[in-house]
């Protein structure tokens, strides 16, 4: 058998294809297959993704919870309000529909975050201004908190003492703004 | 008009600077996911929503400076082999380029800032530099991304950070990653051991197109898998921590050899160099491990009278889209191998006869 691709090296890799029950016989010969994959299979490749590697992470999780599940009652399905995305299709597409879905799926999705990033489940990083509001202060709050915990360690009383003060006037700027936004 | 100034030259002009570590670091990339906060991601939205998103990122790109000079593409106005080659050339990612609603791009002129709209999430902020100058594309990211905000109002939580599609990218939505030539740990078969521990340390290593590609002319991708509980910077300095381990073992395996079997390397690099300037046909395997030899020869300094730039021009080149683009038209594989090495061949004597005339 020929190539269909050069129509002119013998063919040596056979496989069949099945899309939407559509069945094609494929036959290639070595060298246009790998200018094939080489065109084909790059970054973000539909056919297999990290997103497929994730589903079965996510349905083993669900199998783990089983015995949660089966406290509610059967016919109640996990959905999201604003996207409508059901827990079962956010574990088959391993991709959330809107951000609400993270508030819906909360508590089935702690255990995967942990497993994906190492253990961490707080963000750690940049808060955007808009909508970091009062988050920017807490964020100073707190790693002014732990530079005067080494402070007070390493025996630096002034310096530790210009840090409280600073920490002082940051938690009043908090009260305020909590106060603004209530 | 505008897609022809991105896709007529290979090479980006960023790419024609020397930064620092350039002898074993190609280029320093940061990737931020965005999503806006009122809109589906792009999983489940509707084409409207899609449109609209579009439009919105326009209108508010459109009245700062910063920005303004971005040019906005299209993905469904682009015919398919305009688009592999932005793909080729690393500015959009083969999923915009196929798979979007209602894909779209904002880029630089220098082409060392791409926005991707609707991919996996609705922005990605992708900044490139050349060498190793990791800090100073999270700089110019994390300034472009503060301008966008300002505009838009972005999905973000106290816990979970920037909210982004893929539970992977959760938190800081922040890739950042390293392209490297190591052939001298190809070489004395160091890769093998060391991809292992890069993956053990939470980072990733990949070919040169990404996820699912392999090694290409002993070019590698390092990133940070994690995204969630370390601070950008954080994730930034572990990365170039072992980086900096990376560029000291290849340099070391370079000197080791240059020691051990000089003559061999020499061999090796100008029987590359060989085929590069004579060869009739060749496949893309065979011209990225003959360019990759040319390049470490040309780093320890066997060949002089070529620059590094020309190879990172020819790896570019010779992929599939740019040589169709090239032609006319669409090439059958046999073909693109004439044409390849055509390509390489007449380049090469482009640049002897410039040197030659300087």
């Amino acid at each position: 058998m020929i190539c269909q691709e050069c129509n002119e090296r013998p063919a040596t890799l056979h496989f069949t294809k099945i899309i939407n029950g559509e069945k094609t016989e494929v036959h290639l010969c070595e060298h246009c297959a790998q200018e094939k994959s080489e065109v084909f299979i790059i970054e973000g490749d539909p056919g297999f993704s990290i997103n497929n590697l994730l589903a079965g992470l996510l349905n083993i999780d669900s199998g783990f919870q089983k015995t949660k599940e089966n406290s509610f009652p059967k016919h109640e399905i996990l959905q999201c309000d604003v996207c409508h995305m059901t827990y079962q299709q956010f574990v088959n597409v391993g991709r959330f529909g809107c951000s609400h879905c993270y508030e819906t799926f909360k508590d089935r999705i702690k255990p995967i975050f942990k497993r994906l990033h190492s253990g961490n489940i707080v963000h750690q990083g940049k808060i955007p201004k808009r909508v970091g509001g009062s988050l920017h202060l807490k964020k100073e709050i707190k790693e002014l908190k732990t530079q005067l915990q080494t402070l007070i360690i390493n025996e630096e009383f002034e310096k530790a003492a210009e840090v409280r003060d600073r920490i002082r006037s940051l938690e009043l700027q908090l009260d305020s703004k909590r106060g603004e936004s209530s | 008009m505008t897609i022809e100034r991105f896709i007529s030259q290979a090479v980006s002009s960023w790419m024609s600077a020397e930064g620092p570590n350039s002898d074993i670091v190609l280029s320093s990339r940061i990737r931020l996911a965005r999503n806006l906060h009122d809109y589906k991601f792009p999983t489940v939205f509707t084409v409207e929503e899609a449109k609209d998103i579009v439009t919105n990122m326009a209108e508010s790109l459109k009245y700062d400076e910063r920005v303004s000079s971005l040019e906005l593409l299209i993905m469904e106005e682009l015919r398919p082999l305009d688009k592999r080659v932005l793909v080729e050339k690393h500015l959009i990612s083969p999923m915009l380029a196929e798979n979007s609603n209602y894909g779209a791009v904002f880029l630089s002129k220098d082409e060392d800032i791409s926005v991707m709209v609707n991919e996996e999430d609705h922005i990605r902020i992708q900044c490139l530099t050349p060498g190793l100058q990791l800090k100073e594309a999270l700089e110019k990211a994390s300034g472009l991304d503060d301008t966008i905000e300002s505009h838009i109002r972005y999905a973000f939580d106290e816990q979970n950070g920037y909210l982004t599609s893929c539970p992977t990218n959760v938190g800081t939505g922040m890739r950042a990653s390293v392209m490297m030539h190591l052939p001298a740990l190809i070489i004395t078969q160091q890769m093998n051991r060391i991809i292992p521990a890069i993956n053990q340390l939470g980072l990733v290593v990949r070919g040169i197109y990404g996820e699912g590609s392999e090694a290409l002319g002993n070019i590698f991708q390092i990133s940070n898998q994690i995204t969630l509980g370390k601070s950008e910077e954080d994730i930034v300095n572990d990365l170039l921590g072992i980086v900096y381990q990376i560029i000291a073992q290849e340099r070391s395996a370079r000197e080791a050899l240059v020691k051990t079997s000089n003559i061999q390397l020499e061999d090796k690099v100008y029987r590359s160099f060989g085929v590069l300037t004579n060869s009739r046909i060749i496949e893309s395997k065979e011209a990225a491990q003959c360019l990759s030899d040319v390049r470490l020869g040309i780093d320890l300094g066997y060949i002089s009278n070529i620059s590094k730039t020309i190879l990172n021009e020819l790896m570019i080149l010779t992929q599939p889209g740019f040589l169709q683009r090239y032609a006319g038209g669409p090439l059958r594989p046999n073909e693109r191998d004439v044409r390849r090495a055509t390509l390489i061949r007449e380049r090469i004597k482009m640049e002897n006869q410039n040197k030659e005339e300087n």
